[in-house]
């Protein structure tokens, strides 16, 4: 028994072998690309998380080498565990499309959809997974509920409107911490995210709720409205932090860090939780040992910046010189004092 | 007159207190199981009784029993499922209310044969007075030594123990059931692991229906092949309906299940007919989730054969032209009453009762509920039906837990055989504020191709 069992899976015709007591879903994973199911609420470091969105849902069309019946239903993959010879459908099944198109569109019923204004938008997984699988308009001409914005405590905003209740902060908040103070009220379409009796969140980890979150219902308040995360710069820093491992990923316009996360993978998970201090009250430069840019490779518009190879590595040279034949910008007003034409005259 | 098992000896006085039930003949069955039997052998009784867990779904009891894991040194638990919320059904609330010792020794014999020294009542919260009717019947069983330690000094311990709910349909399922016992908030968990592995505190966890368990008693008293000797089929034993609706006598009938659906509607010995001289125009067999039928469906198949009250009967033809049994909520509607209205509170319910958990449920059933709403209300569109008949297909098997079907299952029977009463909503928005569809062609005879 020393030796790893390995089961033999196909997924969308593509074969692959796992060890025993893989899910589905990573094993997909472990292939890539599209063969790999969506996921809104199952985060691999969080337990029992998952199962609920239902956006990860398969079909099993041969349950196992044993026992080739197919199964009945589609699965959530992200926490049905491999069968040795499983083969399991999924882009390649028009059920798990008509049925993924389903949930995005459920999802997306009581969405707000104010990405214009969301501080997540261009991280956004609902977006990425909307773009990526849903229909193009929605066929719900009914009012969106609502919910009245909440403050947990300094740092965090919660905005249940955009909530899909994916109940992942309640695992974080229950695993990281140990007092439980956030969980879910009430049920059906008017279940929400909430503390006790608008009781503040307090704990040293729990800024990394903002991080768990796949839409923006939970954001990090030292950033709210301050930049679009597309026009930032990540890049991967540490510090040496007495509280948690110190590995950030810094979000840089110039040499100002407009904001702090966890280092994400490229499933949009967190590599290693980190504390509040790093992430909110850690934002000078100096701070911080750069290690150089953080490659984003899936999901989101972020991952379209390739930064690599070219931001803080070599300076971009003056190209008006070379079409003007060699002379020099006549320079009519420096827009640096722009702003002060704008000032009121008044004053 | 048919077989009475569970019902039969409901109307003696004084049948709710220990002396009377054990002077007519009751706790005979622990007495037999725990001396005379061992816990295998009960379940065999079981497996060859062939009956059925009454709550529903249908699956038999004795083989859910023998899926119970037993790890050495963990112990077992069996829980009763007494959160009876299904709209329609109210037979486990007349069986712990009129007869609650026969639970209790349906508990004992089930928790010997499961090897349960812990056993849950779970109850539905709003049944609250019938907590105290419990309680009181396990203090007397356990003074006269049928509970507690050493029981008749075979040295099987067991304790029950009732534990109210706070008022959710949901927790009706039995993982919501689980989760809600230990305190938590009553979601559904995800399957597998099954209760059978993993259920209350990780232990492994059989949960039954009161009716189930209470049907163990005249299993083990008559034996399992006697008792499957009675009824039909794989539809054994006695089945408990909670009739209502618009008929002439509501309430609680014990059926033999070799009994026809127009037989038990319209026989004096149980619905007595539809009430008011009205003709019948729907019926929802088996509680709220299962799917509705039209009068000509519901008394004959597709096939022209008479339908009978069992299992295999109602669901003849599938979902395109049968029903379900389900918890036995027999619900009666005529000519007078209105399919999308009550397609509409059965919406208003289940989006109410969603527990919010996984996407397809939580946001369909809102949903489903407002366009409802649309149509009765005058302001639907022909296309709405179509939209309807798309959500529900897109919530059912596609959640966590099977509400999403039964959220699903009575919106598409009602848009499958009653499309024209609610294209007559949308065409005459007017009208339907004042009026009735009516019976329309509902009770006609089916048209029954005759194959070579």
């Amino acid at each position: 028994m020393s030796e790893q069992q390995l089961f033999k899976v196909t997924i969308d015709n593509i074969t692959i072998e796992v060890p025993a007591g893989t899910t589905i879903l990573n094993a997909a994973r472990q292939i890539g690309g599209d063969v790999t199911p969506p996921a809104m609420c199952y985060y691999s470091k969080l337990e029992g998380s998952g199962g609920k969105c239902r956006t990860c849902l398969v079909e099993v069309s041969k349950g196992s080498e044993k026992d080739p019946r197919p199964m009945p239903k589609l699965i959530a993959s992200c926490r049905t565990t491999v069968m040795d010879g499983m083969e399991v459908k999924n882009i390649t099944s028009e059920k798990v499309v008509d049925a993924r198109a389903g949930v995005v569109e459920f999802l997306l019923l009581n969405h707000p959809l104010d990405c214009p204004i969301c501080d997540q938008a261009g991280e956004c997984h609902l977006q990425d997974l909307s773009y990526d699988h849903g229909k193009e308009g929605t066929r719900y001409e009914f009012e969106r509920r609502t919910f009245k914005k909440h403050d947990l405590g300094p740092y965090i905003q919660l905005h249940m409107t955009r909530c899909i209740l994916c109940y992942r902060c309640v695992y974080t908040a229950d695993q990281l911490s140990k007092e439980r103070s956030h969980g879910v009220l009430d049920r059906g379409d008017h279940a929400q995210i909430a503390t006790f009796i608008e009781k503040s969140l307090d704990n040293e980890f729990i800024g990394n709720v903002i991080d768990v979150c796949p839409v923006g219902a939970l954001t990090d308040k030292t950033f709210r409205f301050k930049n679009r995360v597309w026009f930032l710069k990540p890049m991967d820093a540490h510090r040496d932090c007495p509280t948690c491992s110190g590995k950030v990923t810094l979000w840089n316009r110039g040499d100002e860090v407009y904001r702090v996360t966890a280092r994400k993978d490229k499933w949009g998970e967190v590599e290693d939780w980190i504390c509040n201090t790093c992430r909110f009250e850690t934002k000078n430069t100096s701070d911080w040992v750069i290690e150089g840019p953080r490659e984003i490779d899936r999901h989101s518009v972020i991952a379209q910046g390739h930064y690599q190879g070219s931001v803080g590595m070599h300076k971009p040279t003056e190209t008006f010189a070379a079409v003007n034949a060699g002379r020099a910008p006549h320079l009519l007003m420096d827009i640096h004092s722009v702003s002060e034409v704008n000032k009121d005259s008044s004053l | 007159m048919s077989v009475k098992l569970l019902l039969a000896k409901a109307h003696i006085e004084g049948i709710r207190g220990f002396e009377v039930y054990r002077r007519e003949g009751g706790y005979q069955s622990v007495e037999k199981a725990l001396k005379q039997m061992n816990p295998e052998s009960i379940v065999e009784e079981v497996k060859k009784s062939g009956l059925r867990g009454r709550g529903g779904a249908g699956f038999p009891a004795g083989m859910k029993w023998s899926f119970i894991a037993k790890p050495e040194g963990v112990p077992r638990h069996l829980v009763c499922n007494a959160d009876e919320s299904e709209p329609g059904t109210f037979k486990d609330r007349y069986l712990m209310e009129f007869l609650p010792h026969l639970l209790i020794e349906g508990l004992i014999v089930s928790s010997f044969a499961l090897g349960s020294n812990d056993t849950y009542i779970y109850i539905r919260g709003e049944y609250a007075w019938i907590v105290d009717i419990l309680e009181d019947a396990i203090n007397e069983a356990k003074a006269n030594g049928f509970l507690g330690k050493n029981i008749l000094g075979t040295g099987f311990d067991c304790e029950i123990h009732v534990q109210r709910g706070a008022g959710a349909y949901i927790c009706g399922e039995e993982t919501a059931l689980i989760e809600s016992l230990e305190g938590k908030r009553g979601n559904p968990r995800i399957k597998p692991p099954f209760p059978a592995i993993q259920g209350v505190w990780q232990r492994p966890t059989v949960v039954n229906n009161v009716e189930t368990l209470a049907a163990v008693v005249p299993i083990i008293n008559m034996g399992g092949e006697e008792y499957a000797k009675i009824g039909v089929g794989k539809s054994t034993g006695t089945k408990l309906i909670s009739a209502c609706g618009n008929i002439n006598k509501p309430g609680v009938y014990e059926i033999d299940m070799t009994i026809s659906v127009e037989d038990f509607i319209y026989s004096d010995e149980y619905c007595g007919g539809i009430a008011n001289g009205k003709k019948l125009k729907a019926c929802i067999p088996g509680g709220s989730s299962v799917p509705i039928l039209p009068a000509n469906l519901l008394l004959k198949t597709a096939k022209g054969e008479t339908r009978y009250m069992n299992y295999e009967s109602l669901s003849d033809g599938g979902f395109a032209s049968g029903s379900m049994m389900g918890s036995g909520g027999f619900i009666v509607l005529d000519e007078d009453q209105c399919i999308v209205r009550n397609t509409l509170s059965l919406a208003r319910f289940y989006r109410h009762e969603s527990c919010g958990q996984c996407s397809p449920c939580r946001e369909g059933t809102g949903w489903m509920e407002k366009i409802l709403h649309n149509i009765e209300y005058g302001k639907g569109k022909i296309s709405d039906i179509d939209l309807l008949w798309d959500i529900q297909r897109k919530i059912e098997g596609n959640t966590i837990c099977p509400l999403g079907d039964a959220a699903a299952w009575p919106v598409a029977a009602a848009i499958r055989h009653f499309r024209d009463e609610f294209e007559w909503h949308v065409n005459n928005p007017l009208e339907a504020q004042e009026k009735n569809y009516g019976l329309a062609h509902y009770a006609d005879p089916i048209h029954v191709p005759v194959t070579a």
